[in-house]
């Protein structure tokens, strides 16, 4: 299976990553040598077989609807690179 | 001279050191060594003395020691410690300082165990060599010229150099255990929902598991008592409870049904390897096991099953890196949206890029089914092989690795060796059973190390079979002669 | 050509949880930006979510309140992209199992006609953190990233906006009466979102759809989807195809624009969320949470046409509080005279709950004092007037009627005499009114109507007065 570069583009556009020439055919070359290795997976029939997510068993897991202490803002506002006030900043979002 | 945790233990309490002067003879250790090991990408030296000195007063009141009381211990950097970093050994979170502990950790500390500092490792943990980390090299302290393998590789180094007594990985796909074979120390990878995750960054979330290293089983089986268990801040935690390991530390392992299976010792394994491997296995005979051949045939699919969902996973999991809230962020972009382009592709690596993209392509439109669901049938497939032979055996018998340390900046050897490496030790990964490696001998001064692979939940026979062999031999006991450069 | 308006409604529901989705975060509304967050909400490296069970029994509730079958196996999974008011630059909701589904709401048709309309799916989800765009870049407060949500979501069933709003109203008063949210569309807590898409008459065939996005108020829908319906058939009619995207309705300009595309392919790569298990419903579950809900709205209404022969519009005013329609009930049964509870309890005593901020949990009387109240002006012992004037008393002091009528002396006169005599002295006292209306001033009867009752305090028997007034005037 080729991936076309324009495919490798759509992808990098979902993953909101960027490269360079260079850096593109290294990724084009990755994909195509792995997906190599998915086609082995072809070889086995799946028909009527269930997924498996959790490698082990496990199902209703949850939490009780009761208030948790929050993170102290400081806490949050130390580790942003940018912020105003108690806010998070980032350039202005112009739809 | 390397001491194990259970050694420290008596030597507290027969008053014949002091906290303190233990964890001042290991944070001098890492000043001397550490330069040229690269284990570490913090190490937390006020906070460790400040600790060992409460410790300390703790003994002169005669109070209760905890399991791990005055033992230190490294911690792979990508595991949250409060008010330390967590850099997971890249440019992204360079700088990044934990506001909260990971469940793992806080038992560690109810324990009295002290965090030495944060272990150097792949970046995100995505490469077996640690030669991916964006800031420094970490070498292997038997042949300083070589890797110490990955993504866990500053953890294996700071067991095996006697930088720490123990250390805390990650184990996605091997992680734990490949880099503790080369290292020639213990590495275990738990059942996956044994240890709580909460706190670890997120890889791939139904292949992780937090991983242990440890000079000897019995101090790994004392590490794994503390932080395995349930953890309400983890839903993929079992609610199974954890039982006594201390009981499992015997020799007594008549009756024991061991597999070999086939497929993991056909062509490509370095003979002398296989050779140890054979020794111990017969060690395991000599001491009561019935040994016999099995087969797993679908195990050659686990390196495809298990890049389809890691790369799937990791491509959605670390997303949240966009330089908004925390890390790093570019200085120069046009827009929010170049913000989030610039910020990830100035300080991702390109393999973590390249995962990414994998992932990313593997889930979109089009592809779903035919990878990404298709890997999901075949994990089942797998899954239910596994089963099906663990009814068989208490435990099934594999290399760890195919080769030994190789040299650094040497480019991977054949595909062969690379499917090998990976076929060992994914299938626990995938299965989601629990495994662990153990050294078993050296071949030209490098260690070799054996996996020991048992159904979920069953740390304990593990404990035991591991336990055995490592008691009939002198393995353990190996320590590397640091040169001093 | 005649062309059909087809119309699918997204409604997303915020839950009124005491926490977030996926975490212990509460969910109070106000606080300072940023001081609800933990973690887990803000995407902190390592955190891993917990699904809050509370959400899961309101997401069932609402189901079954809204005619669902349960998928008894159920999941969450992740939804992939990348925007400021998303932490995790994915939200874990339900995609492929869904934990409602094939439900429906009843509305009428433009003919008057009872119709359904398919509920398609409701499934749980997390909201987002809430953005402020200033010059100085847009400023992010997370409080509100993690609330609970359900998305509920219509068949392409509605076929004119009259539908389009009823269904909203119901569906806004079934989830509210069972308490899962107070659905404030002015507060945001449940907001839609359209699917316009037009169909020459008699096609089976579905034309392109249109999402439509900003719909703020019931008033805004109307517009909103009447402009893009018109939009769409004049563009159709020029030969130009509808393209598939997504439009805001514009308030000021009153018409409907194309949105820049948050995530330019909506490739949402959606696949299972391996943090969170399966979620397997029991029947017994069900079955537990189904007891736990009351008689539902509209069951109600029919009910009430029924037992007690109130009007369709009577019945729906009373069950927008479901207090007021037990209210209602209780004293309708014990009185036997559901008109005047009604009058009453929507009438006066509305009024004074709202003049005062009165809830009808604090009122200081019972049912059965306006049972009581409702019996003294039906036997003609008290006039309505004079009612009104109890009630307001009621109000502030809670005594009950016998006590104030004895108090305050009201019972009323109903002596034809007396009354006549009151009459004729008022008359002597004001002889302008007879002299209007013997000039064509037909209303100076009710003035003198007025200065007669003014003068008995409201208690003579209104009728009598009237009766006797009327027989005055004409006389001469």
């Amino acid at each position: 299976m080729r991936v076309k570069k324009e495919e490798m583009k759509y992808v990098a556009q979902l993953a909101k990553l960027e490269f360079n020439e260079e850096e593109e055919k290294e990724v084009i070359e990755e994909l195509d040598r792995m997906f190599k290795y998915m086609e082995n997976l072809n070889e086995l029939n799946t028909d009527g077989v269930n997924i498996t997510i959790n490698p082990y068993c496990m199902e209703n897991k949850f939490r009780e609807d009761t208030v948790e202490e929050s993170m102290d803002i400081k806490e949050i506002l130390d580790n942003s690179p940018q912020n105003l006030k108690e806010y998070i900043v980032v350039p202005q979002v112009i739809e | 001279m390397k001491l194990t945790a259970h050694e420290i233990r008596s030597m507290l309490k027969n008053k014949e050191i002091s906290v303190e002067e233990i964890v001042r003879s290991y944070l001098n250790r890492i000043d001397k060594f550490d330069t040229i090991l690269g284990a570490y990408l913090y190490v937390e030296k006020e906070g460790a003395l400040k600790r060992a000195k409460n410790l300390d007063k703790k003994i002169k009141h005669g109070e209760k020691m905890g399991r791990l009381f005055g033992i230190p211990i490294s911690i792979k950097d990508n595991i949250s410690v409060k008010g330390m970093q967590n850099s997971c050994a890249s440019k992204m979170l360079q700088g990044y300082i934990s506001p909260y502990d990971a469940s793992v950790i806080k038992r560690i500390e109810a324990e009295d165990g002290i965090i030495i500092g944060k272990a150097n490792m792949d970046e995100f943990a995505m490469g077996s060599s640690n030669e991916k980390s964006a800031f420094k090299l970490a070498r292997n302290p038997w042949d300083l010229s070589r890797v110490p393998g990955g993504s866990s590789g500053g953890s294996a180094v700071s067991v095996s150099a006697s930088e720490s007594v123990m250390s805390l990985g990650t184990d996605t796909g091997g992680s734990v255990r490949q880099p503790a074979c080369l290292c020639g120390v213990v590495g275990l990878k738990p059942t996956y929902g044994r240890v709580s995750r909460y706190g670890a960054v997120a890889f791939a979330s139904t292949l992780d598991q937090i991983g242990l290293m440890s000079s000897d089983i019995e101090d790994c089986a004392c590490l794994t008592q503390c932080i395995a268990g349930p953890d309400k801040n983890d839903f993929t935690t079992v609610d199974m409870k954890v039982p006594d390991y201390s009981r499992s530390l015997t020799k007594d392992i008549k009756g024991m049904k061991i597999g070999i299976p086939k497929e993991y010792f056909e062509d490509g394994l370095d003979d002398r390897i296989r050779k140890s491997i054979e020794e111990a296995v017969d060690v395991l005979k000599q001491n009561g096991a019935e040994v016999k051949e099995c087969s797993i045939p679908l195990v050659k699919y686990s390196m495809a099953v298990y890049y389809v969902i890691a790369s799937a996973e990791v491509s959605s999991n670390l997303a949240r890196f966009d330089g908004i809230r925390y890390g790093y962020r570019s200085k120069s972009f046009k827009d929010y949206r170049d913000l989030y382009f610039k910020s990830r592709s100035e300080a991702l690596g390109m393999e973590v890029k390249r995962r990414i993209m994998l992932g990313t392509y593997m889930l979109s439109k089009g592809y779903y089914d035919e990878y990404y669901e298709k890997a999901l049938k075949v994990r089942n497939l797998i899954k239910n092989q596994f089963e099906e032979v663990m009814k068989k055996f208490d435990a099934l018998i594999a290399p760890t690795s195919p080769t030994t340390a190789f040299k650094i900046g040497e480019k991977k050897k054949n595909a062969l060796s690379m499917y090998l490496s990976d076929v060992y030790v994914l299938p626990a990964n995938v299965s989601g059973m629990p495994a662990i490696s153990v050294p078993c001998g050296m071949v030209d001064g490098l260690p070799v190390g054996f996996q020991i692979m048992t159904n979920y939940y069953r740390e304990d026979t593990i404990f035991n079979i591991a336990y055995s062999f490592e008691q009939s031999t002198n393995w353990h006991k190996m320590s590397p002669q640091i040169s001093e450069v | 050509m005649e062309y059909e308006l087809v119309i699918g409604l997204e409604v997303h529901v915020e839950l009124s949880t005491k926490t977030k989705m996926y975490c212990g975060c509460s969910t109070e509304f106000g606080g300072e930006p940023n001081s609800h967050v933990c973690p887990i909400c803000l995407a902190l490296p390592g955190a891993l979510p917990r699904i809050n069970k509370k959400v899961i029994e309101y997401t069932i509730k609402s189901g079954i309140a809204l005619n669902c079958s349960i998928n008894k196996k159920s999941r969450m999974d992740r939804k992939n992209y990348f925007y400021p008011d998303c932490p995790k630059n994915y939200q874990i909701t339900q995609h492929r199992f869904p934990l409602c589904r094939d439900g429906y709401i009843e509305v009428e048709n433009s003919e008057g006609e009872k119709k359904k309309i398919g509920i398609e799916r409701i499934h749980m989800e997390e909201d987002a953190a809430k953005l402020i765009h200033t010059k100085a870049g847009t400023l992010i407060n997370y409080n509100r990233a993690g609330v609970p949500l359900i998305e509920v979501v219509s068949k392409p069933d509605i076929r004119t906006t009259g539908e389009a709003t009823c269904y909203l109203q119901k569906l806004k008063n079934i989830l509210r009466s069972i308490g899962v949210s107070n659905c404030k569309m002015e507060q945001g807590s449940l907001r839609c979102d359209g699917n316009i898409s037009i169909r020459p008459k008699g096609s089976k065939k579905f034309g392109v759809k249109v999402e439509i996005k900003n719909v703020n108020s019931f008033k805004a829908l109307e517009k909103a989807f009447e402009y893009e319906y018109l939009r769409q058939v004049k563009a159709v009619e020029s030969g130009e195809k509808i393209i598939q995207e997504t439009r805001r309705w514009n308030e000021c300009k009153n018409k409907t624009e194309v949105m820049r595309a948050k995530e330019q392919a909506r490739d949402y790569r959606y696949f299972p969320e391996g943090d969170l298990t399966a979620i397997n419903i029991s029947n017994e579950w069900i079955e537990d949470i189904r007891k736990t809900i009351p008689e539902l709205p509209y069951d109600k209404v029919e009910r009430f046409i029924k037992e007690y022969n109130v009007s369709k519009h009577d019945a729906e005013v009373l069950i927008l509080n479901m207090g007021a329609a037990d209210f209602f009930e209780e004293t309708a049964k014990l009185s036997r005279n559901p008109k005047a509870a009604f009058n009453w309890i929507m009438g006066d005593i509305s009024r004074l709950m709202n003049e005062k901020s009165v809830s009808l949990s604090k009122l200081k009387f019972k049912p059965e004092d306006l049972v009581s109240l409702i019996k003294f002006i039906d036997s003609g012992m008290i006039s309505n007037n004079i009612g009104t004037e109890i009630i307001e008393e009621m109000f502030v002091s809670g005594g009950k009627p016998e006590e104030i009528i004895e108090k305050r002396n009201f019972l009323q006169n109903s002596s034809e005499d007396e009354i006549l005599q009151i009459i004729k002295k008022v008359m002597k006292d004001n002889p302008k009114p007879l002299e209007d209306y013997k000039n064509g001033k037909k209303r100076a009867i009710k003035f003198m109507i007025g200065l007669v009752m003014k003068k008995t305090k409201g208690k003579a028997n209104p009728k009598i007065v009237n009766d006797l007034v009327n027989r005055e005037f004409n006389k001469n």
